[in-house]
C-alpha cells in the first residue's frame, strides 16, 4: 500500500501534525480531513436550501468531492479501525450523495419535460389500460341506460340523490330542459368551478389511489358513474332532449370523462402490474408503473382544471347548444392530438 | 460472521439496517425509520396541516367580512367570491401540495420528517425523482385523508351505518401496511420505488490516538509510561477496540475505571488509581496499532474469541 506516502500535505503546521501522528490511519485522516470538512460545509449550505448561494467552485467541486470522499471511506474500511470517523464518512457520504442524486429539477424544468413529451408518452404507455377503461365506461353507460329503460325505479339506485332534483323520470320536457339553459340566473359561477375542480380532482386521485387494491375497485367506481350517465342519458331521450343533454355534458364532459378514465386507466396499471409483474418482481413492478401513473396523474389533475372552468363558468354562460358541441369536441381532438400525434424523441431526457 | 465479507464487522444488529449501493458501487449502510418516528412525522405535518389551514381561513374570513362590509352590494359579493376561491383552491393545495413541496425540496423531507430527522430515499440507490414524490403522495389520500374524511363525516346524507365501518376497513389496511413488510413500506412508497430513512448527522469526532499520552504511552500527570507488549495486545479483538473507543469517547469516568480493572485482570496487571484515561488511551492506541497492521495484511480479528491460536 503505497498509497499513503502518494499524497504530500500542503502546509508546514498539517505536516508536522501528520508526521507526529503513530498510527498510519490517523495520518490518513489528517491529510484528508480538509476535504472532508469542505464538503460538509457544502453539503450543510445545500441541505439548509441557500444552494443558490453557493459559489461556482463549490458547485463544480461538490461531485469531485463527493467522489473523493467516498474513495476515503473505501480505504478507511479496509485500513481503519477508528469506528467514529467512519461512521462520520459514512454520514457525509450518503449526505453527499443524495444532494448528488436528489431530485434536482427546477419547476419550471420539470414542467417543460413533463409538457415536453413525457406526460403523453406516459399517456401512450398505458394504452390497453385505456382501451379497458374506455370499453368499461361504454358498458357501463349502456348498462345504466338499459336498466332503466327496462325499469324506471332503476334511476333512484344509479343517480345520486343531489342529481334528483328535478330531473327524475317523469319530469316534463320544460322541467328537464330548464336544468339544461338555466345557467344564466345562477350565482358564483367562478367558485362553483373552483369547487368543481377540488372535488372532481379528489375524486381522480381516489380512483388512482384505488388501483393499488389490484384495480378492482376503479373498475367498479369507473362502471358505477358511467351508470348514472347512463340513466340520465336515457331519462332526457325520454323527452327528446338527448341532442341538448349531450351538449350540456360534451363542453366540459369531454375533458372531464377523458380525465376521469385516464386516471382510472393509471389505478388498473398499477393494479394490473402488481398482479401480473411478469418478469420483474413485484417490488419493480410496482414502482415502474407508480411512477409512470404519477406522471398521468399530474396531467390529470390539470384536465380538471380544464374541465372546471369550462364547466362552471362556459357551460353556464355559453347556451347554445351546437357551441357546446363545438368547444367540447374541440377539446376533445386537442387532448387525443397531443397525447397520440405529439411525439417527442425519448432521448432529450434529462436536461436538468 | 467472516470478517472479511462484512465492510464493518462489529455494529449492533438490528433488522432496520440495510446497505444501498451507490451508483459508484459503495455499499452505505442505512437505518430504515422506525414505524413510530414515522407515525410521529405524520402527526406533526397534519397539525401543521390543520393550524395553516384553520388560521389561514380566519385570516381569509376577516378579509372577506372586510370587503363585504366595505363595498357592500355587488362589488362586496365579487370580493366574497374571490375570497372563496383562494379558499377552495388553498384548501385544496394544502391537502396535495403540501407533502410534495418539501420532500421535493433539497432535504427530502417534510417539516416534521426533519423534526424526527429522518428523510425519504429512493430503494434502488439511484436519483429520486419528482415522479417518486409524486407517486408516493398520491396514495396518501386514501391511507390517511379518505379514512379520516369518512370518520369525522361518518353520518353521510344517506344516513347508512356501514360507512364508518368501511372507513375503518379502509383504514387499518393501508394504515397498517408497513406493519406487514420488512422495510417498512407504505403503500405509497411500494408503487414509488422509495423508503424512509434515517437522516444521517454525525459531527467528525476528535481522534483519540492522536494525543500525546496516547502517542507516546507516557502519562501527562504521573510520568508512567504504558507500553503493552505483542502477546498483551492479542487478548482483544475489533469489537473490544471499538468498546474501548466508545467508552474513551464518553469519557465517564466509573466506565473508565471498571474497564480498567477489566484489563488489568486480562493481562494480568496490577490496577493502578487516578490514571485511568492515559491508560486506556494507551492501550487503545496500541491495540489499534497492531489491530490495523493486521489488516493490512489481510488478518482481522473480530473479537477476543476468534484466532487466539
Amino acid at each position: 500500500m503505497a498509497l499513503f506516502g502518494l499524497f504530500g500535505g500542503k502546509d508546514a503546521a498539517r505536516d508536522a501534525a501528520v508526521e507526529a501522528a503513530a498510527l498510519r490511519s490517523d495520518r490518513f485522516r489528517q491529510e484528508r480531513e480538509g476535504d472532508w470538512t469542505r464538503l460538509e460545509a457544502i453539503v450543510a449550505r445545500m441541505e439548509s436550501g441557500r444552494a443558490r448561494r453557493l459559489s461556482d467552485e463549490d458547485v463544480l467541486a461538490l461531485p469531485v468531492l463527493y467522489r473523493t470522499v467516498a474513495s476515503s471511506l473505501s480505504v478507511a474500511r479496509e485500513t481503519s479501525l477508528d469506528a467514529a470517523t467512519l461512521s462520520y464518512l459514512e454520514g457525509l457520504v450518503q449526505r453527499a450523495w443524495f444532494q448528488v442524486y436528489g431530485p434536482r429539477v427546477t419547476l419550471w424544468g420539470w414542467l417543460r419535460r413533463f409538457f415536453g413529451g413525457e406526460w403523453s408518452r406516459a399517456v401512450r404507455g398505458l394504452w390497453p389500460e385505456v382501451l379497458a377503461a374506455l370499453a368499461l365506461m361504454v358498458a357501463g353507460t349502456v348498462v345504466g341506460w338499459l336498466l332503466v329503460a327496462g325499469d324506471q325505479d332503476w334511476y333512484f339506485s344509479l343517480v345520486p340523490g343531489h342529481f334528483q332534483d328535478a330531473r327524475v323520470p317523469g319530469a316534463t320536457r320544460e322541467v328537464l330542459r330548464a336544468t339544461l339553459f338555466d345557467g344564466a340566473r345562477q350565482d358564483g359561477l367562478t367558485v362553483f368551478a373552483a369547487f368543481l375542480f377540488s372535488n372532481n380532482a379528489s375524486v381522480a386521485i381516489l380512483c388512482f389511489a384505488l388501483g393499488f387494491a389490484f384495480g378492482v375497485p376503479p373498475l367498479l367506481l369507473l362502471i358505477q358513474n358511467t351508470a348514472t350517465l347512463g340513466a340520465m342519458l336515457w331519462l332526457f331521450a325520454s323527452q327528446g332532449l338527448l341532442y341538448d343533454f349531450i351538449g350540456w355534458l360534451s363542453i366540459h364532459g369531454t375533458t372531464e370523462l377523458l380525465a376521469i378514465l385516464l386516471s382510472g386507466a393509471a389505478g388498473l396499471h398499477v393494479g394490473r402490474s402488481m398482479a401480473f409483474p411478469g418478469k420483474r418482481s413485484l417490488i419493480e413492478a410496482a414502482a415502474e408503473a407508480g411512477q409512470r401513473a404519477a406522471v398521468v396523474m399530474a396531467g390529470v389533475v390539470l384536465m380538471l382544471v380544464c374541465a372546471g372552468l369550462l364547466e362552471g363558468i362556459g357551460r353556464q354562460t355559453i347556451e347554445v347548444t351546437w357551441q357546446r358541441y363545438a368547444i367540447g369536441y374541440g377539446m376533445l381532438v386537442f387532448w387525443l392530438a397531443y397525447f397520440f400525434a405529439f411525439r417527442r424523441d425519448a432521448a432529450g431526457g434529462d436536461a436538468a | 460472521m467472516s470478517g472479511a465479507a462484512l465492510p464493518r464487522p462489529v455494529k449492533p444488529r438490528s433488522d432496520r439496517n440495510r446497505v444501498l449501493i451507490t451508483p459508484e458501487g459503495i455499499a452505505l449502510p442505512i437505518v430504515l425509520a422506525s414505524r413510530s418516528t414515522r407515525f410521529g412525522a405524520l402527526l406533526i405535518d397534519l397539525t401543521i396541516m390543520a393550524l395553516g389551514i384553520i388560521i389561514g381561513s380566519v385570516v381569509l374570513l376577516l378579509i372577506g367580512v372586510q370587503l363585504f362590509g366595505k363595498n357592500g352590494g355587488g362589488a362586496g359579493k365579487e370580493a366574497g367570491q374571490f375570497v372563496a376561491i383562494v379558499w377552495l383552491i388553498a384548501v385544496w393545495l394544502t391537502r396535495y401540495a403540501y407533502f410534495l413541496f418539501f420532500e421535493l425540496g433539497p432535504r427530502g423531507a417534510t417539516p416534521g420528517k426533519r423534526m424526527t430527522g429522518i428523510r425519504i430515499a429512493a430503494r434502488s440507490g439511484g436519483r429520486l425523482t419528482a415522479e417518486m414524490v409524486l407517486a408516493r403522495n398520491l396514495l396518501r389520500d386514501i391511507e390517511v385523508f379518505l379514512p379520516l374524511q369518512l370518520l369525522i363525516g361518518a353520518q353521510g346524507d344517506d344516513g347508512t351505518d356501514y360507512t364508518g365501518l368501511v372507513a375503518g376497513v379502509w383504514f387499518l389496511l393501508f394504515a397498517l401496511f408497513p406493519l406487514f413488510n420488512r422495510d417498512r413500506l407504505r403503500a405509497g412508497d411500494l408503487i414509488a420505488g422509495t423508503w424512509v430513512i434515517e437522516a444521517p448527522k454525525r459531527k467528525l469526532e476528535a481522534a483519540l490516538s492522536t494525543s500525546g499520552t496516547a502517542l507516546r504511552g507516557s502519562s501527562s500527570a504521573t510520568g508512567a509510561v504504558y507500553r503493552f507488549s505483542d502477546a498483551e495486545l492479542a487478548v482483544y479483538g475489533e469489537f473490544e477496540l471499538q468498546t474501548l473507543e466508545r467508552v474513551l469517547r464518553e469519557d465517564r469516568h466509573e466506565a473508565m475505571v471498571a474497564v480498567q480493572d477489566a484489563i488489568c485482570r486480562k493481562l494480568g496487571w496490577n490496577p493502578g488509581a487516578g490514571d485511568e484515561r492515559a491508560f486506556l488511551e494507551a492501550y487503545y492506541t496500541q491495540l489499534r496499532a497492531r489491530l490495523e497492521s493486521g489488516m493490512r495484511m489481510g488478518k482481522r480479528k473480530a473479537d477476543k474469541f476468534t484466532g487466539t491460536t
